[in-house]
């Protein structure tokens, strides 16, 4: 059957013929290992060194790789350029603060609120901008953003250009400040882990397949039989919730939300960067990207030299990544040791 | 009849790609189509695919009206296709490809099952070998062979071939044709767009031919290389007739 | 009817500044389908060459933006290699992440020399009145030197050699080539063109509002908006959508608080996208 030119490149193959047999004996979840080792041992560091400043910056790192994950789903797998992602963070946070600071309700049905929130407007914004491709459904993403922003700032009922605060008393319920704080980073632990395993279990099903088959040729795939309109739909649903309910948390540890830091289109755009960095379209990619993009974040903050002109260094390394390593670190891996594949997912 | 079309025509704007186009085609059987370049064939395609609505007439697949039917409706109920321009899925592997041929084509299989059919579908066209390559990498054979192992995946009752033969050199042509003839035999009809003329000829139960959107000759082989019309309509394209002498010289 | 009419006369001149603020970025979009998210630091930067030349050497305002154009068309050709040249065919990702990072470079190092602190052109042409509106004259100078370089463009892509080749790239890049046309080369050209287009917008904008090294991003963003409202590579285009855009800024103050301006420009924005992403008046690019 085979053709002869087609034998003999066979014989050249056994780089990948040998990870494909690794990757048979080494089981169907070992992708999932390093992902949840890396969430599991950020999560006991502040435990083990007993600093509240470590579990502050740690809190930071977290919240970077849980919203590049969601991202990560409509970004790396779908192929779909969101700029204006961190609206669904901004009004998951207002509606979940809402009925927090004004309706009295408890964060435990709050988030799940804000959660909801980001959902249904991810489903009807689904149904209306999904159908842009390329250049202008980011475009689109950064005008609703933009619209949504605007909107919320003459928006009465939640406190319009000068947002809401929660009452100081609302922190004994969880037992004190301090506590509440505490709660809020395992809670945040919590929802990354979820939002890792979520990842992992859309690159490794036939939703995730459908996905990937858009990314690489849309037309392509809805002749191949995928149903890309409501797949991107359920895509972008899915990668908005998490966010939504983040928002929630993170305003409820912040004490006040305001439309500036709820809506600010550079954190949209710092989620991307992390999830390039790391590589976009993998699981692990967008946790080494929230980790390495922090601390970077940090090393430049407050080293002397480069302290004034940290944005533009972060340009620079942006630049950098974008021409040269366009698949990002785990990308790049991958790319270079095909034999790491089942590892690095 | 697995398909039928019922004067179906397709504008752009004021320039009209097809006119009129009205077939029965049995089940079971490769019908070839041909014409000189863009008389239409691939607008052909994409009307009976899903990928255009036609203006007029109407498309009816397996006794069902599928003229306002999206791509991906057509593939649920067992249409496949294969591109002119292949378009493989470059950053997923060859296996994959296949498997997502199998997952979201007429039967829908698990992950699990359409892996079993993947590698069956590619023992059968050859790339068993390159299965954990990625697409991106093979070549344009290659590439052909991907996309027909995809379609075929899928299982379909009806497989439109959008030139597989072109840029194959005579051993994979032969290969190719073999395949498509084995295909037929396991009871899938098959539609072929094809310009390497003998083998199209020799393969082919009937065939239509196209020029300026209109069928302008329909029947057996033998029936339509004599037909006048279909003569002066390749005449009229230097470029076809010369190809056409090269097929010659070179069998 | 009166307050309506000075709304709708303010807006228009405005809406010319508005027009030329995105012609650069309608142009570089429609030639070579990059959306530049530099634009807002480079309209930035033009604010700043004119403030630099007028504050530091006492030239005129008018005369600065010269200077300031040229340091747009050279900034714009670097720009290009440096950051769109590698990538200009990968996925529309890259090209928006490297106009950004350059965008990121420009506003740190910005940020760094002329820190975030409000600067002005002091250079008023004074002002009269018209009925009981008073017009800064300032504004008139603005708008007609708008006009004044969206009729040279239009022209310089009509009847230039390498204007012509712009328009033969942004139609069909492929098939431009193939007729000899040096496409690097003309795409390196458009993209100066674009941001010299921006700083010269931006040295306008100085001599009639404030501003700092972010207020670029405001012009960016209105720029956008207009993209989709006059379609792509058409100076005229933009130049009439931001003619829309200021006049509706201009007007919706007077039916309710002027905080939903943005509410509507951008939920118009969305729409538009959604409904003719060509653009109003655009019929090209898919």
């Amino acid at each position: 059957m085979s053709s002869p030119n087609d034998t003999q490149l066979a014989a050249t193959d056994t780089k990948t013929g040998l990870s494909a047999v690794l990757a048979q004996n080494a089981g169907s979840f070992v992708g999932l290992i390093l992902p949840v080792a890396i969430i599991l041992a950020l999560t006991i560091w502040p435990t083990i060194t007993g600093k509240d400043i470590t579990r502050e910056s740690i809190f930071t790192i977290m919240l970077s790789i849980a919203l590049a994950s969601s991202l990560n789903i409509l970004l790396g797998y779908t192929g779909y350029v969101s700029f204006g992602h961190v609206v669904f963070f901004g009004l998951g946070g207002y509606v979940g603060f809402y009925l927090m600071a004004v309706q009295g309700w408890s964060l435990w049905l709050a988030m799940p609120m804000g959660g909801l929130a980001a959902g249904l407007l991810a489903f009807l914004l689904g149904k209306a901008i999904l159908r842009l491709r390329g250049g202008y459904f980011a475009l689109a993403t950064i005008g609703v953003n933009e619209a949504m922003r605007a909107f919320i700032n003459n928006f009465k009922p939640f406190g319009g250009p000068v947002g809401m605060t929660l009452n100081f008393q609302v922190y004994k319920d969880y037992g004190g400040a301090a506590r509440a704080l505490s709660l809020a980073f395992y809670i945040l632990a919590a929802l990354t882990l979820l939002i890792v395993i979520i990842s992992y279990l859309v690159r490794t099903s036939k939703f995730g397949l459908g996905l990937l088959a858009i990314r690489e040729d849309e037309d392509a795939a809805e002749v191949m039989g995928v149903v890309a309109p409501s797949a991107k739909t359920w895509a972008y649903v899915l990668s908005a919730i998490l966010p939504g309910i983040i928002g929630v948390l993170f305003f409820f540890k912040n004490g006040s939300i305001e439309p500036v830091p709820a809506f600010r289109l550079n954190f949209s755009i710092e989620m991307i960067v992390m999830v390039m960095l790391g590589g976009q379209g993998t699981v692990l990619g967008p946790i080494i990207g929230g980790v390495g993009y922090q601390s970077l974040r940090g090393f430049l903050l407050t080293s002397p030299l480069f302290k004034n002109i940290q944005l533009a260094v972060a340009g620079a390394l942006l630049l950098v990544i974008v021409l040269f390593v366009p698949a990002g670190l785990v990308g790049w891996l991958r790319n270079r040791f095909p034999a790491l594949r089942r590892v690095l997912q | 009849m697995i398909l039928q079309l019922e004067g179906v025509s397709k504008n752009f704007g004021g320039l009209r790609a097809l006119s009129d186009v009205t077939f029965d085609l049995p089940e079971g059987q490769i019908l070839g189509l041909i014409g000189p370049n863009g008389a239409g064939k691939t607008t052909l395609f994409n009307s009976i695919s899903g990928v255009y609505t036609p203006t007029e007439g109407r498309v009816i697949f397996r006794g069902q009206d599928v003229t306002r039917n999206k791509p991906y409706e057509m593939a649920k109920l067992g249409m496949a296709r294969t591109h002119q321009i292949v378009r493989p899925l470059n950053e997923l592997t060859v296996r994959e490809n296949v498997i997502a041929g199998s997952c979201f084509g007429r039967e829908g299989h698990g992950l699990k099952a359409a892996g079993k059919i993947a590698d069956e579908v590619l023992e059968f066209v050859g790339l068993a070998p390159r299965s954990d390559q990625l697409a991106g990498s093979l070549n344009v054979g290659q590439k052909k062979r991907l996309e027909m192992a995809r379609a075929l995946a899928a299982r379909p009752y009806l497989l439109l071939l959008d030139e597989v033969l072109a840029g194959l050199n005579p051993s994979e042509i032969g290969h190719m044709v073999d395949i498509v003839r084995s295909i037929r035999d396991q009871g899938v009809t098959i539609i072929m767009i094809e310009h390497v003329m003998k083998a199209v000829m020799s393969v082919s139960d009937r065939l239509l031919v196209l020029d300026y959107g209109s069928q302008i000759a329909e029947g057996t082989p033998h029936d339509v290389a004599n037909d006048p019309k279909v003569i002066e309509a390749y005449l009229g394209d230097p470029d076809l007739a010369l190809r056409l002498m090269r097929d010659e010289t070179r069998a | 009817m009166d307050f309506l009419l000075t709304s709708i006369l303010d807006g228009l001149l405005l809406g010319f500044v508005y027009g030329l603020a995105a012609m650069g970025l309608t142009l570089i979009w429609g030639v070579m389908n990059v959306i530049n998210l530099s634009h807002g630091p480079i309209i930035s930067l033009g604010m700043f060459g004119v403030y630099l030349l007028f504050s530091g050497l006492g030239i005129n305002p008018y005369v600065a933006l010269i200077f300031v154009a040229i340091f747009g068309l050279l900034l714009g050709i670097v720009i290009y290699f440096v950051a769109v040249n590698r990538v200009i065919n990968a996925p529309h990702l890259s090209t928006l992440l490297a106009t950004f990072s350059v965008a990121m470079i420009i506003t740190g190092l910005g940020t760094a020399v002329f820190s975030a602190s409000p600067r002005n052109v002091d250079y008023s042409l004074g002002s009269f009145t018209l009925g009981s509106a008073t017009i800064p004259i300032n504004r008139i100078v603005a708008a007609a030197l708008s006009m004044l370089i969206t009729a040279g463009l239009y022209i310089y892509l009509r009847r230039t050699r390498s204007g012509r080749y712009i328009r033969a790239v942004a139609n069909n890049r492929n098939a431009a080539e193939l007729m000899g046309v040096p496409s690097v080369r003309i795409l390196a050209l458009s993209f100066g063109i674009g941001t010299m287009l921006a700083t010269v917008a931006g040295g306008l904008i100085a001599t009639l509002f404030p501003f700092t090294i972010l207020a670029g991003g405001t012009y960016e963003l209105k720029s956008f908006v207009i993209g989709v409202l006059g379609g792509l590579g058409n100076p005229v285009g933009a130049l009439l959508g931001g003619l829309i855009l200021g006049v509706l800024e201009g007007i919706i103050p007077t039916f309710m608080p002027a905080t939903w301006v943005p509410v509507i420009e951008f939920i118009l924005f969305v729409l538009i996208l959604m409904v003719r992403p060509q653009g109003l008046f655009g019929a090209k690019k898919s």
